[in-house]
């Protein structure tokens, strides 16, 4: 019965799209979405590595900070476990911190 | 009740626009979907920001021979049953820019429009007439036979041509398939 629920409908709607709307490709339908433009060059192109850096800094600060908020509010009422898996992830990022840091991320250019 | 009108009332009530605004007249397209005059009251707020998606092009404002390219692999790129709402004067014929080198004197050189919207722009109430329009226009339309939509015939084109920026004008300057220039009745004189 609840595999009748789910194959019917898919069914029908298989049913209806044979006969009532038909496949018809063509060369600029099935192009690239790009904003009406012909695509252009490989979509794989390389990225400035200031990108992955960034990246890293944003998790250690952002991420860590949505994460420390609820830690801090529910911090007295938590079990051991908590706290000590808590600690492994600060420990984690305040590494990547110490990581940016020695790299001289940190420093404004 | 048959399917024919169970299918057509559901896709008239949820015709989705392209996000895609061309100049004065997406103004007012805009404001129509905004809460005073509140597109979403007739299934048509969710403007898609893909052609993938959309099924209605409003074509809403002056069409520069620059951006003609771009809306017809636009319309192309849709995925049917499509319908084309040319807004505003420009869309049209040209509009006030008719005499200008680089306006289009109508979208219908390229691509089929079901609903023409004149004035210069619109008012949302307008484009929200045109909506309607179309809206009976999709419950009216039959399945089979002979006034079926283009996607339902075999012989039914699934591309229309795009055309490219030649030496003097866009090439080719119409789609002769679906737009002639009109002839004019000259007295022949002896």
């Amino acid at each position: 019965m609840a595999i009748g629920m789910g194959v019917v409908p898919l069914g029908l709607a298989w049913l209806w799209a044979r006969f009532f709307s038909p496949r018809k490709p063509g060369p600029e339908k099935s192009s690239n979405y790009e904003c009406g433009l012909a695509s252009e060059g490989d979509p794989g192109g390389q990225q400035n590595v200031q990108y992955y850096l960034y990246a890293i800094v944003f998790l250690v600060f952002d991420v860590e900070s949505v994460f420390l908020i609820p830690f801090a509010a529910a911090f007295t009422g938590l079990p051991i476990g908590a706290v000590l898996a808590m600690a492994v992830f600060l420990l984690l990022l305040a590494e990547g911190l110490v990581w940016a840091w020695l790299k001289g991320i940190l420093t404004w250019h | 009740m048959s399917l024919n009108e169970i299918y057509n009332w559901g896709r008239s009530n949820s015709v989705w626009p392209l996000q895609f605004g061309l100049a004065c007249c997406a103004i007012e397209m805009i404001a129509s979907t905004m809460a005073r005059y509140d597109m979403a009251r007739f299934g048509s707020e969710v403007f898609r920001p893909s052609p993938r998606q959309a099924d209605l092009m409003i074509v809403s404002g002056t069409v520069t021979k620059k951006m003609v390219p771009q809306i017809v692999r636009l319309y192309n790129q849709m995925a049917e049953p499509k319908y084309v709402i040319a807004m505003g004067a420009c869309a049209i014929s040209g509009g006030p820019f008719k005499q200008g080198y680089n306006v289009l004197k109508g979208i219908d050189r390229y691509i089929p429009v079901d609903i023409h919207l004149p004035g210069c722009p619109p008012k949302p109430e307008a484009l929200i007439h045109a909506l309607m329009s179309l809206q009976k226009m999709i419950a009216d339309q039959p399945l089979t036979g002979e006034g079926r939509p283009r996607h339902l015939k075999p012989e039914g084109a699934s591309e229309f041509p795009i055309p490219h920026q030649g030496e003097q004008d866009l090439e080719p300057p119409c789609n002769p398939h679906i737009w002639r220039p009109p002839a004019i009745p000259r007295p022949v004189t002896a």
